[in-house]
C-alpha cells in the first residue's frame, strides 16, 4: 500500500515539476496556461490519491476525496476563465504560419 | 528546511510587491503572499491562524482589492515628490519600535511572562473550565472574549464606514433591462455559471461546517463568515449585481450585521445579569461547562453574522459605486 502511495505521489510531483518547466519554457500565454492547467489537474489528483492511500479507511479519506472532487471542478474552470479573459482582452496566440493566424482570427466570434 | 524555503518565497513576493507598478498584479501577489504565510503558519502548527489567513488574506481581501482597482484604475501614478521625509519618519518610527523591543524577553525564551502565567493555565485548565477540545477557540471565545468583542465591533465599524462613505441612492431598476443584461451575461459566462451554480451550495455548507465545528477543529465565526460572504460575492459576480440585489436584500444584510454585534453583546449582558462578570459564560447555565458551550456557540454565531454581512456590504457598495461612476462617465462623454 505504501509503495502504491509512493508511486502516485511521485507521479504527482513529477507532473508538478513538468508544469513548472512548461511555464518557463513555453513561448506564449496560452501554451503556458495549457502546461499548467493540464498537468496541475492531474498532478493534484495523483497527489491526493497518493495521500488517500497513506491511510486507507477513515474520515481523512472522505475529506481528501471531496477536495479531489472540488479540484476537478475548479481547476479546469479556472483555466477556462483565464483563457477566456485573455481572449477577450485581444491577446493573440503566438503562431508562426500566416494562414493559421487568419484561421484563428476569423473563427473568433 | 521548509521554513527557509517559505520565508525566502515570502521575501521574494514582498520585494516583487514593492517593485511592481501594475496594481492588478500587486493585488494578485498579495493573495500569493497570504497563501504563503498561511502555509508558514501550518508548518508552525497554528492551523487556526493559517485558516484565517488563507480565507481572509488570500481570499476575500484580494477580491475586495480587485473590486477597488476596477474603480481606481490599474496603474500606480508615478510619484512627483521626493519621499525623503517619509523615509525619515519611517526610520525614526522603526528605530523607536526596535528600541522598545529591547526590554521585552527574547523571542521564544522559556521564562517570558506569557509562558509562565497565561499559557500553562490555558493548556492545563481549559478542558475542565471550558470543555472545548480546541484550545484556540476556548482562548479566543471565552478567556479573551472581550478582545474578540472588540474585533467584531471593529469589523462592524468598518461596515458602517463603508456605508457612510460609499453608499449611493439607488434608482429603481428596470426589470427588462436587467433581463437583457442577464441574457447577454448568460451567453458570455455560461460555463462559469453552471460550475458556480453547482459549487455555491457546497461553499455555503462548508461555511456552516466551519462555523459550528470551531469547538472541535480549526474554524469559527471569522472564517465561516468570510467563506459565506465569498459564496454570495461569487454569485453576485457571475449573475450580475442587479440579480444579486434582488436575491439578497440590502437592508436585511445591514440588519444582520447589527444583529451579530447585538447577539455577542447581549450574551455578555445576560451573564452580567446572572451575577457573574461580563462575558463569563458559566453563568448562562446551571452547569458551568454547559454554559461555556452555549456561550461560545452564541458568540461565534454573532461573529459569523457580522463578518459575513459586513463583507457583503463592502462588496455591494463598492460595486454599486462603480456602477454609478460608470454611468456618470458615460453621460459626460
Amino acid at each position: 500500500m505504501s509503495i502504491s502511495s509512493a508511486v502516485f505521489l511521485f507521479i504527482g510531483s513529477f507532473l508538478c515539476i513538468s508544469g513548472g518547466v512548461g511555464i518557463l519554457r513555453f513561448p506564449d500565454f496560452y501554451t503556458r496556461m495549457h502546461a499548467v492547467g493540464v498537468t496541475e489537474t492531474l498532478a493534484t489528483a495523483m497527489i491526493l490519491i497518493g495521500l488517500m492511500l497513506q491511510n486507507p479507511g477513515g474520515l481523512v479519506d472522505l475529506k481528501l476525496f471531496i477536495i479531489l472532487l472540488m479540484t476537478l471542478f475548479i481547476s479546469p474552470t479556472a483555466s477556462h476563465a483565464l483563457a477566456k479573459a485573455a481572449m477577450n482582452n485581444d491577446l493573440k496566440p503566438k503562431i508562426n504560419k500566416k494562414d493559421d493566424i487568419e484561421r484563428v482570427t476569423s473563427s473568433k466570434p | 528546511m521548509i521554513h527557509i524555503v517559505l520565508l525566502a518565497f515570502l521575501v521574494a513576493v514582498a520585494i516583487a510587491i514593492v517593485r511592481m507598478r501594475d496594481l492588478l498584479a500587486v493585488s494578485m501577489l498579495l493573495g500569493i503572499y497570504g497563501l504563503l504565510s498561511a502555509s508558514f503558519f501550518v508548518t508552525m502548527d497554528a492551523v487556526d491562524v493559517a485558516f484565517t489567513e488563507a480565507s481572509v488574506g488570500a481570499g476575500i481581501s484580494t477580491l475586495l482589492m480587485l473590486v477597488a482597482i476596477t474603480m481606481t484604475g490599474r496603474s500606480e501614478h508615478p510619484e512627483r515628490h521626493k519621499p525623503l521625509l517619509a523615509l525619515f519618519v519611517v526610520f525614526i518610527t522603526g528605530g523607536l519600535l526596535i528600541y522598545g523591543t529591547l526590554d521585552m524577553p527574547y523571542f521564544g525564551s522559556a521564562d517570558a511572562p506569557i509562558h509562565l502565567h497565561v499559557a500553562p493555565h490555558y493548556i492545563n485548565n481549559s478542558m475542565q473550565e471550558i470543555g472545548v477540545p480546541n484550545i484556540v477557540t476556548s482562548v479566543l471565545a471565552s478567556y479573551r472574549a472581550f478582545d474578540t468583542f472588540g474585533e467584531v465591533v471593529v469589523i462592524f465599524t468598518a461596515g458602517i464606514g463603508i456605508l457612510a462613505l460609499l453608499s449611493v441612492v439607488r434608482r429603481s431598476e428596470d426589470i427588462t433591462k436587467i433581463d437583457s443584461i442577464n441574457d447577454s451575461m448568460h451567453v458570455e459566462y455560461l460555463l462559469l455559471r453552471i460550475i458556480v451554480k453547482m459549487l455555491i451550495p457546497f461553499i455555503l455548507l462548508y461555511a456552516l461546517y466551519v462555523q459550528f465545528h470551531g469547538d472541535f477543529g480549526p474554524g469559527g465565526g471569522f472564517q465561516a463568515g468570510v467563506i459565506f460572504a465569498s459564496a454570495i460575492i461569487l454569485y453576485a459576480m457571475l449573475f450580475g449585481m442587479s440579480t444579486a440585489r434582488r436575491v439578497i436584500n440590502q437592508s436585511v444584510i445591514q440588519f444582520f450585521a447589527a444583529i451579530g454585534v447585538l447577539l455577542y453583546g447581549s450574551v455578555g449582558v445576560v451573564s452580567l445579569l446572572n451575577g457573574k462578570s461580563f462575558l463569563d459564560y458559566s453563568a448562562l447555565s446551571a452547569d458551568p461547562v454547559a454554559g461555556q458551550h452555549l456561550g461560545i456557540l452564541l458568540i461565534e454565531l454573532g461573529v459569523g453574522f457580522t463578518v459575513a454581512s459586513v463583507m457583503v456590504i463592502i462588496f455591494f457598495n463598492f460595486e454599486g459605486r462603480r456602477d454609478v461612476s460608470h454611468h456618470q462617465g458615460k453621460n459626460k462623454t
